[in-house]
């Protein structure tokens, strides 16, 4: 498999939240703003490539029995650095995405991709597919949360787009509207899939 | 009657499925079944009460030496043993209930509901209490954070169960072909959350 090939793999035929359906939780939770989703995206970003890397260059010490625990610390230990700097340069953004900052660390799709990629592949193809997998991530966050804002504050990153007299659906940025939009948009990429194979 | 309020309301009004959106992979994941969604449930509130016990405690260790920051790896660390320990003791002890929790164990390491929870326990996060005057604001006390898991693990355990009923029904009904399975669960996990905000004026 070509280098371009892994990371396009990861954006959209194998986009971890709208095609594989793993890492609901912060998804569902933090996109009510755009901004939000972007800063999610990129704390992802940042843990799982970090984790690819050095999982993938331990590969070779890490024994088969242990290697999950050993993952998880590996993980805690990037979702640290990301916690902290986080912290310490982004303070609203910290204190809007919460708790789902140290959750990172129980994202599936960090464990998933420790253990069906890195584990097995070079250290260069494992930065490729924490990259692809983590922009596939970006690019689902974005997508549902500018929806989420536009509709439900009819603003996108705080700039107003919808005329005033556009009366702001409140759902979408409530709880049942995560839930909703997001059906509908793996609904719409299904079917789109589907159309395309057909 | 403060723990009583506390109890309803992270129980159903700030349910930790619907309102706050942790442990949705597994929610997702194992509410095709009545019964996997109980065994499931069972698991969680079992190692969530012992979690959020072991992890307050350790928090006050960390406290005292200074290294807060070390919160997220240890926690996790704490998490995986006691899920690794709570099996093995459960397959020496009683091996029916070993059968019937035994494959949802593992599963729980990796879900979020119980690191959620026991951060949310020392950080008081959503902040459920007005807990002036206590001498440590920032974190519930023990009887407070026992009430909290509990409470929060039987929450999760209704929405399961809940859901599950209605998603054996889903598999019955004609669906549209692009939205079988996880759009469909999501969408009327989006209806069920909608009837869950009614309760929110209840505390």
């Amino acid at each position: 498999m070509n280098k371009l090939q892994i990371f396009k793999n990861g954006v959209t035929t194998e986009n971890p939240i709208l095609v594989q359906q793993v890492g609901m939780c912060a998804t569902l939770a933090i996109t009510t703003s755009l901004i939000n989703g972007i800063g999610m995206g990129v704390a992802v970003i940042a843990v799982l490539t970090g984790s690819n890397i050095v999982i993938s260059a331990l590969r070779k010490y890490i024994p088969d029995e242990v290697r999950i625990p050993a993952f998880v610390i590996i993980i805690a230990a990037f979702t640290t650095i990301i916690d902290l700097l986080m912290h310490a340069y982004t303070f609203a953004l910290y204190q809007a995405l919460g708790v789902f900052i140290p959750l990172i660390v129980v994202n599936c799709i960090i464990l998933a991709r420790a253990e069906a990629f890195a584990f097995k592949n070079g250290i260069l193809d494992s930065t490729i597919d924490g990259l692809g997998m983590g922009v596939g991530y970006l690019v689902a966050m974005i997508l549902l949360s500018s929806i989420r804002e536009i509709l439900g504050n009819g603003t996108i990153l705080g700039l107003r787009i919808l005329p005033e007299a556009y009366e702001p659906m409140m759902m979408a940025i409530q709880p049942p509207g995560a839930f909703i939009i997001l059906g509908l948009l793996i609904g719409f990429v299904n079917y789109l899939s589907r159309r395309k194979n057909a | 009657m403060e723990l009583v309020s506390l109890f309803i309301t992270s129980f159903i009004v700030n349910n930790i499925i619907f309102m706050q959106f942790l442990g949705t992979c597994p929610f997702l994941g194992v509410s095709k079944k009545v019964n996997t969604a109980v065994g499931m449930s069972a698991a969680v509130t079992f190692v969530m009460a012992l979690a959020t016990l072991v992890t307050y405690l350790l928090q006050g260790l960390l406290v005292r030496w200074h290294i807060e920051f070390m919160q997220t790896v240890c926690f996790i660390l704490v998490i995986a043993g006691l899920v690794q320990m709570v099996e093995i003791i459960l397959k020496k002890i009683s091996p029916s209930l070993y059968q019937a929790l035994g494959i949802f164990l593992p599963l729980i390491t990796t879900n979020c509901v119980v690191l959620g929870v026991a951060i949310q326990v020392v950080t008081n996060e959503y902040d459920f209490i007005n807990n002036v005057g206590t001498a440590n604001p920032s974190m519930m006390n023990l009887p407070q954070a026992v009430v909290f898991a509990v409470a929060t693990a039987l929450g999760y355990s209704l929405a399961m169960i809940l859901f599950s009923g209605i998603r054996e029904q889903l598999e019955l009904s004609k669906i549209p072909k692009a939205f079988k399975g996880v759009p469909i669960a999501l969408i009327t996990a989006g209806i069920l959350a909608m009837a869950f905000m009614g309760f929110s004026g209840l505390v």
